[in-house]
């Protein structure tokens, strides 16, 4: 290391900038993939109520790596993030550690959290179908239907290696093997009408274009587009769509996906990380986590937004998360092997 | 300017005596700081099984390999044409609007990638304003009725990534047609040369190096660009490291084919540099005559203008205007987000940390290479550009392990020795940041002052050695004042550079520290770009100083033709 290697580290320490020396405060460390302006709000209720400082990193990729670097020193006491891929990944490479707590067994369904208390979803969000309003008269379909030949050059859909649709490919892979899959991801293909690209807003914005008709795409986007929370400009694209409730062709329900949240197994601030864990089960917590994004609470009884409402009911597809997980990497590798995103 | 065939006999600078001197000492501690993220990488490497590779040889590589090369390709040609046909211009001619394209024609350096892919593709978009607007002027209906380009295409990414990185080949060649001996130019003039074979056959292969490091810069940025490939749907090696590790949840992959990218990026570095290895150029390094530029008028002169308007107008207006609006409409609705400033500073001062630190590495590197005695002096010119050639995102994750084994050796030692916790000392603090960023930008600083370094012809440095003048002095009194402007081109590029930079940002930064950079992304990642759009603007306005700065620098002096 450099010189000025030392230097920085030297005046780090005389400014007390390190956490160490900054831990006697009562404070609670959060390391988040999930985007500040969602959490914010949420954690300022938190310190209001309890006194307890909310130190944030705003982290993508790279967040499990982090705390496997930084090791038994690591500052984090809560790892949250989206994806359940992510929160099962924490917890094969030994990051996360178990919390048994009445408050959090209860309001959370078994099938969304970890039975060993490893960790545990806080909102969910459906893998739904975005259709035109003018152009498309089904009201009901399936994710298989996507693959029919009668929407040839109509269909739209982010990157396949996207974790939304590698989950939606896994649990795909669970329920129909994985020949199957490859046989509907390969008529999904045929029937793209423009390259597997973009993000899910993308699928509504160019409905509107004309350049589709239908797309599978997350949920939340359609209430932050309607809502104008993403701008004027993309209520129109909210508005030219309409929200289909898909199923599998089984008839079990749509696929959904969590955000979530883990205790790091070297968390220095054990306490307040449980203190905050509780509270973000509550009543008051889960409604404003799930309102922020639009999501569907994991609680029994919060209340979801009336533009989510809208969609219908939600009924979950019954096939737990750590069983789709299981085909995760194979969904990855099938993409590339059907050349999906080229 | 002198080409020779054996450049030892006659130009080859006076070299110490045959010691260890602190230069080699701190040299040897810049390799050590270069090679700590490809440390990182091998030891993810090793640890993984290599099970991926049949899948990733047969599914993933080829097309990935050749869609990067194809990209290079096109994003060589663009920047090589429009920043040496500009350079070109603006050198040698006068024609109306020079004196602000001059400087203008650096601006899309403020303009990150990932803005860039942004703005074009809602600008652009069949719902957009030109689509919009062309279908009205047609009378058409349908979106599907008017054909439009595709701008989320490979084709779309050249066109963008050569606009937006043109300037890293634009100012040094300009520089270098500035300086080049006017006598050589109008040698050829005399003798009857026209204009285009003068530029072909003599300002050209003169200004090569000049234009293969600006050119390799910009497809080190290309190659490593994640925002907007990832954006427009195309599938590079890039974005094939990044699936590996993000969907496939295997960092240890992810970490093989970085290397494996890393080794064929230096290996094209080495064969440019054996290429020119029996060139030497070498600049009189005086300014006070200069081929006259030629007048141009009517046509001519509106064509030249134009073929400089072009490149700051796609590469710099159309996406700062479309910032302007969309902030404009977020300020109307909301006013300023109150945390602006806050996220000004930090993105102002890690990135002014990282400059200072990029530039004094920079020095080191540069003069270890025109005086060290040690065999390894080449080498280390090389490997300070390692940084550059590997995706930000992999570097940061690459100086994680290092850095954070450090960290944990320290406070061990500390607990055992003092019985006290030292906690992250670099990770925890902004240091590792910064480090970082040199690690990433240290080929801008090192190659900027090298390049400054070597128009000073080592002549000098005899003369100045017979007069018994030793290193310190030379540095101060000879080199200094000449080295200025190159340092000063080269602080300023890392500082821009740094403004934009997101991975590493995102990765290693301490709590509750939020950039311009990483606001954006925050809100571009949930969607609101409206709210994201302010902070955006800002990246490009503190950009602009910086860079208008730079020009102010870079052209100052006797080099400013009429016009």
């Amino acid at each position: 290391m450099s010189a000025s290697t030392f230097r920085s580290a030297a005046v780090a320490v005389l400014l007390g900038l390190t956490p160490a020396v900054a831990a006697a405060a009562e404070e609670v460390n959060v390391y988040t993939s999930r985007e500040p302006a969602l959490i914010q709000p949420l954690l300022e209720v938190f310190t209001k109520e309890t006194g307890i400082t909310v130190n944030t990193i705003f982290i993508k990729d790279g967040l499990a790596q982090r705390v496997e670097a930084e090791g038994a020193n690591s500052p984090a006491d809560i790892l949250s993030v989206v994806d359940y891929g992510n929160l099962i990944e924490f917890v094969d490479r030994g990051l996360t550690q178990p919390v048994k707590q009445e408050e959090l067994d209860a309001a959370i369904p078994a099938s969304l959290r970890d039975k060993d208390g490893h960790w545990f979803a806080l909102s969910m969000r459906a893998r739904v179908i975005y259709a035109s309003k003018d152009r498309v008269t089904e009201t009901a379909l399936t994710y298989e239907d996507l693959a029919d030949p009668k929407w040839k050059g109509k269909v739209c859909i982010r990157s396949g290696q996207h974790p939304y649709n590698t989950s939606l490919i896994a649990a795909m892979i669970a329920k129909d093997g994985p020949e199957a899959a490859k046989a509907w991801l390969e008529g999904v293909k045929a029937n793209l009408a423009r390259k597997a690209g973009g993000g899910d807003r993308d699928v509504a914005r160019d409905i509107l274009a004309g350049i589709c008709d239908i797309g599978i795409a997350n949920s939340y986007y359609v209430g932050l587009m309607r809502s104008g929370a993403g701008g004027e400009e993309q209520k129109t694209w909210g508005e030219a769509i309409k929200v289909i409730m898909p199923t599998f062709k089984d008839g079990a329900g749509s696929h959904v996906n969590v955000s979530g949240i883990a205790m790091a197994k070297n968390a220095p601030n054990r306490e307040n990380a449980l203190k905050l864990l509780d509270f973000m089960v509550s009543d008051e917590a889960q409604k404003l986590y799930a309102e922020a994004n639009y999501e569907y609470p994991v609680k029994a009884g919060a209340p979801v937004d009336p533009i989510v409402a809208d969609f219908g009911a939600l009924k979950i597809d019954p096939l737990p998360l750590t069983e789709v997980a299981a085909h995760r990497k194979d969904a990855s590798l099938l993409v590339d092997e059907v050349g999906f995103d080229n | 300017m002198t080409t020779t065939a054996d450049p030892e006999a006659t130009t080859r600078p006076l070299r110490r005596p045959a010691s260890v001197g602190g230069l080699d000492i701190l040299s040897l501690l810049v390799v050590l700081l270069v090679l700590t993220p490809v440390g990182g990488l091998v030891y993810f490497a090793v640890q993984g099984s290599g099970d991926l590779w049949p899948h990733l040889l047969r599914n993933v590589i080829p097309t990935a390999l050749w869609t990067s090369l194809l990209l290079l390709a096109g994003v060589g040609v663009m920047v090589a044409a429009i920043g040496v046909g500009a350079a070109w211009l603006i050198a040698g001619y006068v024609f109306p609007g020079r004196r602000i394209l001059e400087w203008a024609l650096l601006l899309p350096l403020s303009v990150p990638t990932y803005i860039l892919a942004y703005a074009y593709l809602d600008v652009m978009h069949p719902v957009g304003p030109v689509q919009t607007a062309l279908r009205a002027l047609f009378g058409l209906d349908s979106p599907q009725d008017l054909w439009f380009p595709e701008i989320r295409s490979l084709g779309g990414a050249i066109f963008l990534l050569g606009f937006v990185l043109y300037p890293y080949v634009y100012l040094p060649a300009r520089a270098l047609f500035m300086m080049q001996s006017p006598t050589v130019i109008e040698v050829a003039r005399t003798l009857g040369s026209g204009p285009a074979r003068t530029f072909l056959t003599v300002a050209l292969p003169l200004a090569r190096p000049a234009i293969a490091v600006g050119t390799s810069l910009a497809l080190m940025e290309a190659l490593n660009d994640i925002g907007a490939s990832e954006f427009l749907g195309v599938r590079t090696l890039t974005v094939a490291i990044y699936t590996t590790w993000v969907t496939r949840s295997s960092i240890e992959g992810a970490a093989q084919i970085a290397l494996l990218m890393l080794i064929v990026v230096f290996a094209l570095v080495v064969v440019e540099r054996i290429g020119r290895r029996h060139q030497r150029f070498v600049g009189r390094g005086g300014r006070q005559h200069q081929a006259a530029p030629v007048h141009l008028a009517g046509g001519r002169a509106a064509l030249a203008c134009l073929a400089c308007v072009a490149p700051v107008a796609i590469g710099f207006m159309v996406p700062t205007a479309y910032l302007v609006v969309e902030a404009a409409r977020r300020i109307r609705a909301f006013g300023l987000p109150a945390d602006l400033g806050t996220w000004v500073a930090n993105s102002v001062t890690s990135a002014l940390a990282a400059t200072l630190v990029a530039v004094a590495v920079g020095l080191v590197v540069a003069y270890t290479a025109r005086f060290s005695r040690a065999r390894w002096s080449g080498a280390l010119v090389r490997l300070s550009g390692i940084g550059y050639t590997v995706p930000g995102t992999v570097l940061a994750v690459g100086l994680l392990i290092p850095m954070t084994s450090l960290d944990n050796a320290v406070d061990g030692a500390a607990r055992s020795l003092l019985g006290l916790s030292t906690g992250l000392l670099l990770t925890g603090s902004g240091a590792a940041l910064v480090l970082a960023y040199v690690v990433r930008f240290l080929a801008i600083s090192s190659g900027g002052i090298e390049a400054g370094l070597a128009k000073i012809s080592p002549s000098l440095d005899s003369a100045a050695r017979c007069l018994g003048a030793g290193h310190v002095r030379l540095l101060g009194r000879i080199h200094a004042p000449m080295l200025r402007p190159a340092i000063t081109a080269a602080a300023l590029l890392v500082f821009v550079d740094c403004m934009k930079e997101l991975p590493i940002t995102l990765l290693l930064r301490p709590f509750n520290f939020e950039t311009l950079a990483t606001h954006v992304y925050g809100e571009a990642a949930r969607g609101t770009y409206e709210d994201g759009a302010v902070a955006a603007l800002m990246i490009v306005i503190v950009g602009l100083a910086p860079i208008i700065l730079l020009a102010r620098t870079s052209f100052r002096g006797g080099d400013r033709g009429p016009g």
